[in-house]
């Protein structure tokens, strides 16, 4: 039987047989690629799709061309949506200053990196807020930003700062509050990231480098920075995507209040399409849309960067 | 010939759905689904009870109840009722009821609402209709008025103000004692729409509201800013507490509770909170929304809540006799009765609970609420305009400056939704 087979084996293998080389990486990567088809990418052509209708998610979608967007960046005789622009501007605060936990992630991770009885204790301390879900978070800080009884509010009004409304029940002020709360979690998931970053850091160069008298400042920028490359980048990745996926503090911590200061592009889009006000399916997806190109943007970049990575390693 | 076959079989059609809804029924078999949002403790406990009843009436009929989260309901609605749907749900009265009556989701029951036993509901019925036809039927509903601390307004030698001037008097009193005159929690929005319904409708009517609330007048109209102008009384005198943006109707309670706030504008369904808070009934009174303009006829806010049956149910007659079931006199009595929902009835026949805010409530929504009953800002109002309206009430209650943006913003509003 199986001498039989052998024998005809070069003759006429089988389909598959020949082609095999070719074809088993694409059924290994099969199921991946249907997942990653029906849930990602359908759905994204889907959403452009919508946006171009005014739809109640009920009745029939009617076809509106670009009115959504009109709308929405204020082409035409009408005003750019202030609701839109107010979750653009506090979008930008958000990238910026949650970009504030790589720094302060590598300090902790620098202070912790240290030999001393009990620091596994500390580094899960520190660790503990990342644990900790993000509406636990934002549950907590709500209470500690509460005004007039809030350990906050007494804090600063032992200096004599009052801030009229609290921290998160006035527009000036509530989505720095939010934001400061997000940096908490994050600042932990940086400091993890740069202490296993540390560990792979090269003993040989740091003695060298303490041999040529470096020290202090100049021995973190020249020597354990540029080592520690990698961990910056995936630090600054999670950074990005946590600073534009920013959705759950502000649900939990202000409902995009007071008078919708502090929504942001996600919390709007949530709030025109799937909100107990909402089922405006077009213009949630148009401000899915606008989003989404924000995001390609960085996509973009960090793609482009780990290319550049690859054949720098090459 | 022809006709007198005709009536003959109306009349053993009526009176075929009067049995079924009244006795027995030995017509209705098969499986009856409901899903309900009544799912607080108590409502819950009343859900289960209707439907063990009525399953236990008709013995070849089984009744499936599915209770869902109350908030959650109202975005899940959209999908109960799309594919598979069951045969009655729970929802709102009024323009609430819109998007489901325009894509066909809800049945017209206008039929039943020509059965003898709903002439006892006709004060319900305008709620419960939209382009001339009935959409569901209502089976509670609450009074919303002023609740105040009874034993501080003795101490400051206050009584129950009727008018406006004597409102304005009696929060100054309350101010000079150191005291807030109302307490509110906006953080959510919607309690800053039960001060923009009450202040509105007092100001220039009823029909005024409604036609706003239809979008036929604009919100920069001079009337419109008469009625902000009322309410910028009160904000001015420091009538409500601090910081009020920060708070939810139910972290607002402590303020009266407490005594740093002597009223909260609300629906009757926090009595059971001032209650469980340490107030007694000694403690804890109520009164109407004051009157504004004397020309004007009160209007009150009664939210009502509502069975409606789904277009695609497959146990209609089943469902219709439950419809019936739940509105009749005998039920309507039970469930909102002191110790179930604790609200008002429905049927006019039912006998009303004997607790002292039901009593105040039925008495002056029966005879002092000749205005019109609304069903609340965010019921009465489109979705979308409810949504920014109720935004811009808010940010005027903290910030009155901004009046001008805020409805310059709601007129571009208005413009948008209603074309």
């Amino acid at each position: 039987m199986s001498s039989v087979t052998t024998n005809g084996a070069r003759a006429q293998r089988g389909w598959y047989k020949r082609n095999e080389i070719a074809i088993t990486p694409w059924l290994f990567l099969a199921p991946a690629m249907l997942f990653f088809a029906v849930y990602v990418i359908i759905p994204i052509g889907q959403s452009f799709w919508i946006s171009f209708h005014q739809w109640d998610g009920l009745g029939e979608a009617t076809w509106v061309g670009t009115a959504n967007y009109e709308r929405l960046l204020g082409i035409g005789e009408q005003n750019i949506d202030r609701k839109f622009s107010v979750s653009f501007w506090n979008n930008l605060k958000w990238l910026v200053l949650y970009l504030l936990a790589i720094p302060m992630g590598l300090f902790i991770s620098l202070f912790l990196n240290q030999k001393v009885a009990g620091i596994r204790l500390y580094k899960s301390l520190f660790f503990f807020p990342f644990v900790i879900s993000q509406v636990v978070v934002g549950l907590v800080f709500s209470w500690f930003y509460l005004p007039n009884n809030g350990l906050f509010d007494q804090i600063v009004g032992l200096v004599g700062i009052d801030i009229k409304g609290g921290m998160l029940g006035n527009p000036n002020t509530a989505t720095y509050g939010i934001i400061a709360a997000g940096l908490w979690p994050q600042t932990a998931y940086c400091m993890i990231l740069y202490l296993t970053g540390l560990n792979a850091v090269d003993p040989e160069q740091v003695e060298a480098a303490r041999l040529d008298g470096a020290k202090g400042r100049k021995m973190l920028w020249y020597v354990i920075l540029p080592q520690l490359k990698p961990a910056t980048f995936i630090a600054f990745v999670v950074t990005i995507i946590g600073a534009l996926r920013s959705f759950d503090l502000i649900s939990v911590m202000t409902n995009g209040g007071p008078f919708g200061s502090t929504r942001v592009l996600s919390f709007y889009m949530f709030e025109e399409s799937l909100s107990e006000f909402g089922f405006r399916m077009g213009y949630g997806a148009a401000i899915a849309v606008v989003l989404f190109f924000i995001m390609l943007f960085f996509i973009v970049y960090f793609l482009w960067s780990m290319y550049q990575d690859e054949k720098g390693g090459h | 010939m022809h006709s007198i076959l005709k009536t003959s079989l109306a009349a053993l059609v009526a009176a075929g759905v009067a049995t079924t809804a009244t006795a027995d029924g030995h017509a209705l078999s098969g499986e009856l689904r409901i899903i309900s949002d009544m799912s607080n403790p108590a409502p819950r406990a009343v859900m289960e009870k209707l439907a063990a009843d009525f399953d236990a009436m008709h013995d070849d009929l089984t009744v499936d109840l599915t209770i869902v989260d109350r908030e959650a309901w109202k975005t899940q609605i959209r999908n109960a009722l799309g594919a598979n749907p069951p045969d009655v749900v729970n929802w709102y009265a009024a323009t609430r009821m819109s998007p489901y009556v325009d894509a066909g989701l809800f049945m017209d029951i206008s039929d039943l609402w020509n059965e003898p036993e709903m002439a006892a509901l006709a004060s319900t019925k305008g709620a419960m209709t939209l382009d001339g036809k009935q959409w569901g039927v209502p089976y509670t509903y609450y009074q919303w008025g002023v609740y105040y601390r009874k034993d501080i307004f003795e101490e400051l030698g206050l009584t129950e103000p009727a008018t406006w001037d004597e409102e304005i008097a009696n929060c100054q009193a309350i101010i000079d004692s150191g005291r807030k005159c109302y307490t509110i929690g906006s953080k959510f929005l919607w309690t800053a729409g039960g001060w923009f319904d009450y202040i509105n409708s007092r100001t220039n009517g009823y029909d005024f509201h409604i036609q706003l609330a239809n979008g036929e007048v604009e919100w920069t109209d001079p009337r419109v800013r008469e009625t902000f102008a009322n309410w910028r009384q009160l904000i001015d005198m420091g009538a409500f507490i601090d910081d009020h943006q920060s708070y939810s109707w139910q972290e607002a309670m402590p303020f009266m509770v407490d005594g740093e706030a002597t009223a909260y504008l609300m629906g009757n369904f926090s009595v059971a909170a001032f209650r469980d808070g340490g107030l007694t009934d000694d403690q804890l009174d109520f009164y109407q929304f004051p009157t504004i303009n004397p020309d004007v006829a009160p209007a009150e806010d009664a939210p009502t809540d509502t069975f409606h049956i789904a277009s695609g149910a497959q146990n209609v007659a089943a469902a219709k006799a439950f419809l019936l079931y739940v509105t009749s006199p005998e039920v309507q009595s039970e469930i909102n009765s002191g110790d179930a929902l604790g609200q008002l009835p429905v049927n006019a026949e039912a006998s009303v609970s004997d607790d002292k805010f039901i009593q105040e409530g039925f008495e002056m929504l029966s005879n002092n609420a000749s205005g019109g009953i609304m069903q609340f800002f965010d019921r009465d109002f489109p979705a979308e305009m409810a949504s920014v309206g109720m935004e811009g009430l808010q940010e005027f209650m903290v910030f009155p400056d901004n009046l001008d943006d805020i409805l310059a913003r709601l007129e571009e509003a208005r413009q948008r939704i209603y074309q």
